[in-house]
């Protein structure tokens, strides 16, 4: 017991396994929902498991992001926020800095990338069935997929992704012996980027990294160290998040007896089921890896004071499955209405490419289903080898097929 | 049903549009909303209440 007087969880409740979800937070939904929880790193904080508090929390001004910066706060991973980057930082500066690169990921903006996108599925996949069987979906589609978007987005060399994708899988580390290491991927992330917008100040360029630089220099947008991280995040989420979620579906459909066959069944239903697979699989090993807001004044939550100071993480994940909102909460069902699930978030932070990620999930399942209706785990799903101490889960290779 | 925006709070998802295009659109320059009709056609209201749940800053305000 603390001096709260609530008893303390310490968190994450367990190594992330696969895509299974802990029991505990299935308990907590029905019990207490808002828990007391031990971070690995900087203390205790509260941990929102409920749908409804996490989106009360995601959305309400006062749960601050900004108020992190710089401050040993409660969080899972052991290097704490830098600032200057989108998820650092609270409106109106938030505001400003995310309407920059909003105009790439509007819904029209997306749909014209649809034709493209398409082409680099097929071509991928042409690869991967003439290479034969079994192959490693992960490595041929998986990966390969958003990289080569969000390269021909932003204007990242293809040929630099084993660089890029090294340093993010390092940066997105969580153990506490890696903090060296982390701050350094970073480091090699953040000097990657200014060599690329350096390169535009001598030739400017159409791509989404030339539009920063142009709102940077002729129109003082952003600061140098904003278009940094901006260009940072931009490269990070626009393929780790992807990538992983390719391959944690594709792992999905195929381990569990009928879902694949539905989709062939009937591919119109694709788009439903990728609202449904972004509900149920976990893609955060646990809650608050993007980090925990702190209360800027005492907030009433899930029937407890929050008070001013003390930081709240949420698990998405979670609230996904709470039976208030989804009935059947743990069974996929792609018939599901008002699918109002959370996986992108809520509020001011509301993944911002999540038009592009929903563009590029319908694509590839879509396409697999049309062209390689018979595609099946090489391996028994229980081999299929999983990362481990990462931020999000994900396979380190998919063997499959056909 | 009387629809209203409010642009400050908007984060630029674009789930309204994806819920009811003849209602919602999106600026060019910064996806920020733009609102079509403040009155929409009765076999539009259950779209707009959609767009409106499902909104991620609650920037669309109906009165019915």
């Amino acid at each position: 017991m603390t001096t709260t007087g609530h008893e303390v969880d310490n968190y994450p409740f367990g190594a992330a396994t696969k895509l299974e979800l802990h029991p505990r937070y299935a308990q907590a939904r029905r019990g207490a929902g808002l828990l007391r929880v031990r971070m690995p790193f900087g203390g205790e904080a509260w941990l929102a498991t409920r749908h409804e508090d996490i989106k009360f929390v995601l959305a309400d001004p006062r749960f601050s992001r900004a108020a992190t910066v710089g401050k040993d706060v409660p969080r899972t991973f052991p290097v704490s926020s830098a600032g200057s980057t989108l998820l650092d930082m609270d409106p109106p500066e938030h505001s400003r800095l995310r309407r920059i690169a909003t105009k790439a990921f509007t819904t029209r903006r997306v749909e014209q990338l649809r034709p493209g996108i398409q082409a680099n599925v097929d071509e991928l996949l042409d690869r991967m069935v003439e290479s034969g069987q079994p192959a490693d979906l992960a490595a041929s589609l998986a990966w390969p997929l958003p990289i080569t978007v969000i390269c021909n987005l932003l204007g990242v060399p293809y040929a630099d992704r084993g660089s890029f994708r090294a340093w993010t899988d390092t940066a997105l580390g969580l153990a506490a012996d890696q903090y060296d290491e982390i701050l350094s991927a970073r480091q090699q992330l953040s000097e990657y980027i200014a060599g690329l917008i350096a390169q535009r100040r001598v030739q400017p360029t159409n791509d989404l990294l030339g539009a920063l630089v142009v709102a940077r220099d002729n129109e003082d947008r952003l600061s140098e160290e904003e278009m940094v991280q901006l260009g940072m995040t931009l490269l990070i989420a626009g393929h780790e998040t992807t990538a992983s979620q390719i391959g944690n579906f594709v792992y999905t459909l195929l381990s569990q007896p009928g879902y694949w066959a539905q989709l062939v069944a009937d591919p119109q239903i694709v788009p439903a089921a990728v609202e449904e697979l972004l509900r149920w699989v976990p893609l955060g090993a646990s809650g608050g890896n993007g980090g925990v807001r702190i209360a800027t004044e005492d907030v009433e939550l899930g029937g407890q004071t929050v008070r001013t100071g003390e930081a709240v993480a949420v698990v998405v994940a979670s609230g996904n499955r709470d039976d208030k909102i989804f009935d059947h909460p743990d069974e996929i069902d792609f018939f599901r209405e008002h699918n109002t699930h959370v996986a992108f978030g809520h509020g001011a932070h509301h993944c911002l490419g999540a038009p592009l990620a929903r563009m590029e999930l319908q694509l590839v399942i879509a396409t697999l289903v049309r062209r390689i209706p018979t595609l099946r785990l090489a391996v028994a799903a229980e081999e299929v080898p999983w990362r481990a101490q990462r931020v999000t889960r994900g396979v380190l290779a998919l063997p499959v097929s056909w | 049903m009387k629809v209203d925006v409010d642009e400050e709070l908007c984060c630029g998802s674009g789930l309204c549009v994806v819920n009811a295009d003849q209602v919602f659109d999106q600026r060019e320059e910064d996806g920020t909303v733009v609102l079509l009709t403040g009155d929409p056609a009765p076999e539009l209201h259950g779209a707009v209440r959609a767009a409106a749940s499902v909104c991620p800053t609650s920037a669309i305000k109906l009165v019915e």
